[in-house]
């Protein structure tokens, strides 16, 4: 069982939070993207082995969703922040 | 170097080997060291890389191979999931390519000379609500349009075959039917590998363990070859089969893959007398469970929700899928649990797998499999042999390209395929 630290909450069980896949993914302007930026955008990962910036939602608490930096190999937390900011210690490419 | 005479497993060599005490059996394959070029290299000596390598050499006669390991063969997915064999897919595509599998598992044992202990005894996929039954139904009905072996069954039916399988109406999600595939089956997945590994060797196909690839070299937009641990190797044609670290792999030669990489955990009980004569997968619930022939009761469910390169995940998953199984068996209550484990699954979008070339010349992937790989292995390692044989995909895993998450035709088997992926 992960304990994942909410910004608003403090430390909580995996099992109130739901996982939201990579962060920081901006969606194209539909207007003008072709379709291999529109598939990057919704299927393309980077899938890092690392440190990963992702989306957390604390589903079954405060409800609100927020970025982790997590390494993906021994699942520890580096840092909590709030949508729209930077990640604040460097990640994995 | 090639067709190197092996013993021939039989009866006979058993008893004439055990005369001599079983100490003079020829190694099941050997441990060479790599050359400086192939004609194919294969990265990851898992069940599909080891299938792709053997049906390269016996179907397509390219023999100048090596397969490279980063840890030991079989020691990744192959020897971590749950061993069930099916080909009860909603889609054709799918049904297509699963059942090319499931016809090459019918003659693996005999093709490769190695008793893998492919057992079709059945497997059952549970419906609890009637949405489930619907869908259930949907499926059982698109399975025999493609050909496939599916019975629908009522909880009567369910009872008379699983005798204290928890049928009552007063169960939280009561059974309500289910479809059942009379070929569907398990195997023995250390002996899948061992036995597709030695038939390779057998045919002159180099498996280097050990050996980690840490680059992709590449001549403009042509693949040249490969670094690794050990040294370069040289090939004109690299073909990446590595599960869980796909996008590792494809990092290293400028690609980017849409695949997000899970743990998914599974566990066995201690050996009981046999009591389960089938597989038995609840969507709903969400579990699924069958006895090994050693007599442990072998049990899994779906992927825990984060990405994760960790090979272990979080017991609350494991807690999850037993109160499942519990629910279902209340028989199993008692079990105590022997060993509990996870892998690398690589996940993609539509839980359908990428067989495919890419934008760089030579240089396929085969991925995206999830937690439904171990059934595909002979029939992903026979269509990805062709594909990297013709350099143009087969017709049966042509639907299954790069390309279908730009163009947008999907193989969506979420949810469709009988389990949760």
């Amino acid at each position: 069982m992960l304990e994942i630290k909410c910004p608003w909450c403090g430390p909580r069980d995996e099992s109130e939070f739901a996982y939201g896949g990579e962060a920081h993914i901006n969606r194209p302007d539909p207007e003008t993207s072709d379709d291999l930026a529109w598939a990057h955008y919704l299927y393309f990962r980077d899938n890092v082995q690392g440190l990963h910036a992702e989306r957390w939602n604390h589903a079954y608490g405060c409800r609100r969703w927020f970025n982790a930096v997590r390494d993906t190999v021994n699942y520890r937390f580096h840092a909590v922040y709030e949508i729209g900011e930077d990640p604040p210690v460097e990640v994995a490419k | 170097m090639s067709n190197r005479r092996r013993q021939n497993y039989s009866a006979f060599s058993l008893f004439t080997q055990g005369m001599s005490h079983h100490k003079h059996w020829q190694k099941a394959w050997r441990s060479p060291e790599p050359r400086s070029h192939y004609d194919v290299i294969i990265v990851g000596a898992g069940g599909h890389g080891l299938a792709t390598a053997f049906y390269l050499a016996a179907e397509h006669g390219i023999t100048n191979v090596a397969v490279l390991e980063k840890g030991w063969l079989g020691g990744g997915n192959t020897g971590r999931n749950t061993t069930i064999v099916r080909s009860n897919y909603l889609q054709t595509e799918s049904s297509d390519l699963y059942d090319k599998s499931l016809q090459l598992w019918e003659g693996l044992s005999q093709h490769v000379n190695y008793n893998n202990m492919f057992s079709q005894r059945g497997v059952y996929n549970l419906a609890h609500t009637p949405g489930d039954v619907r869908t259930t139904l949907r499926r059982v009905n698109a399975n025999r349009l493609n050909g496939i072996d599916a019975e629908y069954h009522t909880p009567a039916d369910i009872r008379a075959n699983i005798p204290y399988i928890n049928t009552s109406p007063d169960a939280r999600y009561p059974i309500l039917g289910g479809s059942f595939q009379p070929r569907a089956g398990v195997a023995r997945h250390d002996a899948v590998a061992w036995g597709l590994a030695r038939a390779a060797d057998e045919r002159g196909v180099d498996i280097i363990q050990d050996c980690e690839v840490t680059g992709i070299n590449r001549d403009g937009s042509r693949v040249t070859g490969v670094e690794t641990t050990r040294g370069t190797i040289n090939a004109p044609k690299v073909g990446v089969v590595v599960a869980g670290h796909c996008s590792v792999l494809a990092e290293m030669a400028g690609l980017k893959l849409p695949i997000e990489s899970h743990p998914l955990q599974a566990c066995v009980s201690e050996p009981v007398k046999p009591v389960l004569n089938t597989v038995v997968m609840s969507n709903q619930v969400h579990g699924y469970c069958s006895q090994s022939d050693k007599g442990e009761l072998v049990m899994g469910a779906g992927i825990d929700s984060y990405a994760g390169y960790g090979q272990r995940g979080s017991p609350r998953v494991i807690e999850n899928f037993l109160a499942a199984i519990k629910e279902m068996f209340p028989i199993f209550s008692r079990m105590r649990m022997l060993r509990q484990w996870g892998g690398v699954v690589d996940v993609a979008p539509d839980a359908s797998p990428i067989l495919s070339k890419t934008d760089i010349q030579g240089l396929y992937f085969n991925c995206g499999w999830g937690t439904g790989g171990f059934k595909a292995t002979p029939g992903s390692g026979w269509v990805f042999a062709h594909t990297i044989a013709k350099d143009e995909p087969h017709p049966i895993n042509a639907p299954f390209s790069l390309e279908r998450f730009v163009t947008g035709r999907l193989v969506d088997e979420h949810g469709a395929a009988a389990v949760a992926h």
